[in-house]
């Protein structure tokens, strides 16, 4: 069985730089597994502009993105296998994978970095009443039929949930001469990126219907239209406020779902909140020498802070391998937790010793809140409370911890985070 | 000219083939969707029902006792993924334990072998997710589990082996007879033949009522389903039922031969006999009730919902054998739930009949096993890596969740019987069942349709027909 240093399931933006950090930390033996015939992730569909605005100050398109990375990888002379779907890890660190090559194969690795990305939710887990006709594709697929099979889905199109990539492809479809009729979505909020709204929608005067939802499909063989109606508080739909769209396809763009299948089977806990591993201050799961980062870890709306966070995680897994990272750390362990309004927060738990200089604790808001503060507690002392214009859920917020902070409180035993509205 | 020609290939009718093809004769199944297994054999409960429900003396009891029996020997000879995990009907209030005695008598009388009353600890010991409330149960250990998509097509392939043909897309619009023989007129022209037999499904009656002055009439009886992610397949081992009660009919909850958990169906009566279409009350229904049966359903795992429609007789019996008034037409209709149990039996029972009345004899060459789709998971690592070496194919996989090779997508297409849409390789392969529901396979599904069946992107289908996934290219 061949061995690894480092091994890092996922080419996508996580992966890409988590290889490149552990290769600059000073580790040699990497290997990235990737199951798509290219590097890159999910990058390689999102052919529009906007992505490396803080990574490289400068707009890029995903796949220019994800090239710049890709280069990296390939200067650095670090071996990755394509086509290669891995199928199990188990808790020796053994990873099993298959592909037409190699066959069915095992390696070991010392250290293994979580880089899998994330799922659409599907239109089955929503539940939608009605025909299971052909016409009905999560976003996701769409963008991949239309931007890299060069296939259109349809003529006429109605979007259920405003996730960015049902924005994006809203705009797709237009320039491509379909017809978006509408975008609704149950929430009272948009789940996409403000800039995403204006740039995708309101610039093609597609209309967005929040606090609404599609109770019916119609349409036996291939979808006919859907029956769209508003909802209540309760997200249950208002009898009489049906109105009937025509449509040939339905796009779904209801929530990304980490992709933890891997995980869970190994044994890895999860955080229910996130869908993703429970981590600590390096990004290490709660079984010691795997590490997890990008959308595998918690959904991310911008790639930057994804190469970000992968850099890290892959700066840890190279000191984990290099065992000047001490592996027991006997520091003192602090809970982060998510109070009034916070929905989650990654990591879950630092260890102080271990703990970067600076740390940046990531985490969703439960609701939109305009002027509100965003609260730091070290037990129950508040350490900083900092104004927000406005905070949305759809747009993922952080602070930073100097370690200088914790060191100085011994006996510290949480760190918890809140809204406070004014 | 055939000596036969059966309409439908659901489960009626394919098992009706395969046990007819064990004959010479010339025969050939005529089915208007453009696969096996396109009507309600592919959207019910997959139960192997024990027969503890029929009534007794009734052809429901005799056919289901006798087609559960046969289930063992018929897995085996033609790889059907099928599992005998047990059967528990559960009653969850005293007032209704009497109906427990009665079904375990009717069981008994019916035939059902070691079918066992038990009391609220033994079966809280066998299932221990089942709700608190529950008094006592009846259990049946014959009863099983199926898959009802590999058991419809292996029976079809193993007759179209045997020379039985299969003609698809082909829809039966009238029926007339013409001396001895009967005159079968579709939208792909005539078909004459000495003996029809009518496995039309839903349509079994108005087949009927084109021959026979004695109607009947079938009535589309709806159920939904919600399905369950495969994390929480193992919820409960047993099919678990309850006894009707205090929360009426009830639904059953039970794991699939697959690992996932299956929840439903409801029963509504309804006109349309195409609108297979879930509704929100339905989904609600079926979902409080299970709620009283298990403890904390996991329904938040649900990865998708279904609904299939049940051909009821207002006789509640299944209608098999010829009309009086018309010699030749041979019925297999009214076939509802336990009709899938009760399809091995069936099948014998008709192939019998027209051998009786055509004089068949057995054929030498007859095959009578089929092998399914090879499932690399299976293999040993050095199997498979042989396998992979040889067919590389094999070690590309398609479908993530469900882990399908395009090896096993290429033998669904090119084996007899082949698929011929997303939906034919879903339905034998389970590329795109899982929890994603295809959002990651179904581009490549697509390529793979296009390649081997030779049409381009903008043909391929969902299930046939108009169902096409794709219009044009882009600019
Ligand atoms: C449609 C869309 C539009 C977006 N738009 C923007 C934008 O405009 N600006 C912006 O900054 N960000 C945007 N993002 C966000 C950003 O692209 C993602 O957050 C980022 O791609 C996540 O990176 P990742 O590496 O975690 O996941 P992915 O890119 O999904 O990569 C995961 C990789 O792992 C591989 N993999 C998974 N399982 C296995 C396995 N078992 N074996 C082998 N390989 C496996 C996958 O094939 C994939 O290549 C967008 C995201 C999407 C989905
Ligand atoms: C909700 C539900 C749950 C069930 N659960 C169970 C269970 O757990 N266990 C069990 O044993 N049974 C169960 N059943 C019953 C079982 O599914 C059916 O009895 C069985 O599938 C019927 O098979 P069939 O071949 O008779 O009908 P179908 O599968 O409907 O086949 C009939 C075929 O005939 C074709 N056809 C119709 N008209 C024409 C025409 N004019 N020309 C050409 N072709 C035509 C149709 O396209 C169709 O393919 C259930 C049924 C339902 C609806």
């Amino acid at each position: 069985m061949k061995s690894y240093d480092v091994v890092i399931i996922g080419g996508g933006p996580a992966g890409l730089a988590a290889a490149v950090a552990a290769k600059e930390n000073g580790v040699d033996n990497i290997l990235i597994l990737e199951r798509d015939k290219e590097l890159g992730g999910i990058l390689n569909q999102c052919i529009h502009n906007g992505f490396g605005l803080h990574t490289f100050k400068e707009e890029l398109t995903g796949p220019e993105y994800a090239k710049r990375f890709i280069t990296r990888v390939e200067e650095l002379k670090i071996p990755y296998k394509l086509n290669t779907m891995v199928l199990e890890i188990n808790k020796d660190k053994v990873v099993t994978a298959v592909n037409r090559e190699d066959g069915l194969f095992t390696i070991q690795a010392k250290a293994i970095v979580l880089a899998m990305g994330c799922r659409e939710r599907s239109r089955g887990a929503l539940n939608i009443p009605g025909y299971r006709p052909a016409g009905i594709f999560s976003a996701g697929t769409a963008q991949r039929l239309v931007n890299m099979e060069n296939y259109m889905p349809g003529k006429e199109v109605v979007i259920l949930g405003s996730g960015d990539i049902g924005l994006i492809m809203a705009r797709r479809m237009t320039l491509e001469g379909a017809k978006v009729k509408v975008v609704a979505e149950v929430l009272p909020y948009s789940g996409g990126l403000k800039r995403n709204i204006v740039q995708c929608l309101n610039d093609y005067g597609i209309p967005l219907k929040l606090s609404h939802t599609v109770v019916e499909i119609h349409g036996k063989e291939r979808i006919t239209g859907v029956t769209i109606a508003q909802v209540d508080e309760n997200m249950k739909p208002i009898k009489g406020t049906e109105e009937y769209y025509s449509c040939d396809t339905l796009l779904l763009s209801v929530g990304l779902i980490p992709e933890n299948e891997l995980s869970r089977e190994l044994g890895v806990e999860l955080n229910p909140l996130t869908n993703g591993p429970v981590v600590n201050e390096s990004l290490e799961t709660s079984i010691e020498g795997v590490f997890a980062c990008g959308n595998v870890l918690h959904v991310h709306d911008l790639v930057d802070y994804v190469s970000e966070e992968a850099t890290n995680a892959g700066k840890n897994a190279a000191r984990y391998v290099l065992e000047y990272h001490n592996k027991a750390a006997s520091g003192n362990v602090v809970e982060i937790i998510p109070k009034n309004g916070i929905r989650y927060t990654v990591p879950s738990h630092i260890n102080v010793e271990r703990m970067d200089d600076i740390l940046t604790i990531r985490f969703r808001v439960r609701d939109v809140y305009p002027d509100a503060y965003i609260n730091v507690y070290f037990d129950d002392e508040r350490v900083q409370h900092k104004k927000r214009r406005i905070m949305v859920p759809s747009e993922m917020e952080e602070v930073k911890i100097q370690k200088a902070d914790l060191a100085a409180r011994k006996e510290l035993k949480t760190i918890s985070i809140e809204v406070e509205k004014e | 000219m055939y000596d036969v020609v059966i309409i439908g290939a659901g489960v009626t009718g394919s098992a009706i083939a395969r046990e007819l093809s064990r004959y010479q004769v010339k025969a050939c199944v005529i089915e208007r969707q453009e696969d096996v297994c396109c009507g309600t054999s592919k959207a019910n409960s997959a139960i192997i029902h024990a027969g503890f429900d029929a009534a007794h003396g009734s052809l429901m009891a005799k056919m289901n006792v006798a087609g559960n029996l046969m289930m063992d020997q018929l897995a085996k000879d033609l790889d059907i993924p099928f599992r005998r995990n047990g059967s528990l009907v559960i009653c969850l209030s005293e007032e209704d334990k009497p109906k427990l005695v009665e079904l375990y008598e009717r069981g008994i009388a019916n035939g059902v072998k070691e079918l066992r009353l038990l009391n609220k600890e033994e079966v809280l010991e066998l299932e221990p997710n089942l709700s608190d409330n529950v008094v006592g149960a009846l259990y049946a250990p014959t009863g099983g589990i199926v898959c009802p998509f590999e058991m419809t097509l292996a029976l079809a392939e193993n007759a179209n082996m045997n020379g039985i043909e299969f003609f698809f897309d082909t829809n039966v619009h009238n029926i007339v007879k013409d001396g001895n023989e009967y005159v079968i007129e579709t939208n792909k022209g005539e078909y004459r033949t000495k003996y029809v037999v009518n496995a039309a499904g839903l349509y079994s009656d108005e087949l009927h009522n084109m021959v026979s002055e004695h109607k009947i009439k079938i009535t589309p009886r709806r159920g939904d389903y919600c399905l369950l992610d495969k994390t929480v397949g193992n919820y409960v081992d047993k099919t678990i039922f309850t006894v009707p009660g205090k929360y009426g009919k009830g639904v059953l909850v039970s794991p699939t031969i697959h690992g996932n958990l299956i929840v439903g169906p409801t029963a509504v009566d309804i006109e349309d006999k195409e609108a297979v279409a879930t509704t929100q009350e339905g989904i609600e229904d079926l979902i409080t009730k299970a709620k009283h049966m298990v403890k904390n359903l996991p329904i938040r795992q649900v990865i998708t919902s279904f609904a299939g429609l049940r051909a009821h007789e207002a006789g509640h019996e299944f209608i098999i054998g010829e009309p009086e008034d018309a010699k030749g037409f041979i019925d297999a209709a009214g076939i509802e739930s336990p009709g899938l149990s009760s399809a091995p039996a069936i099948g014998v029972t008709v192939a019998e009949m027209l051998r009786d009345k055509l004089g068949l004899e057995l054929k030498k060459d007859f095959i009578p096993t089929r092998k399914g789709i090879l499932d690399p998971s299976k293999l040993s690592m050095e199997e498979r890596n042989k396998l992979i070496k040889e067919k590389p194919e094999y070690g590309n996989i398609i479908c993530r969740c469900e882990t399908v090779s395009e090896g096993e997508i290429l033998d669904a297409i090119r084996r007899p019987l082949g698929a011929k849409s997303l939906d034919g390789i879903k339905r034998r392969t389970r590329a795109g069942m899982g929890r994603c529901q295809a959002g990651f396979c179904m581009p490549r599904s697509m390529e793979i349709l296009s390649r081997e069946l030779k049409i381009p992107m903008t043909q391929v289908t969902k299930s046939g027909g108009t169902s096409t996934i794709v219009t044009r290219r882009t600019k």
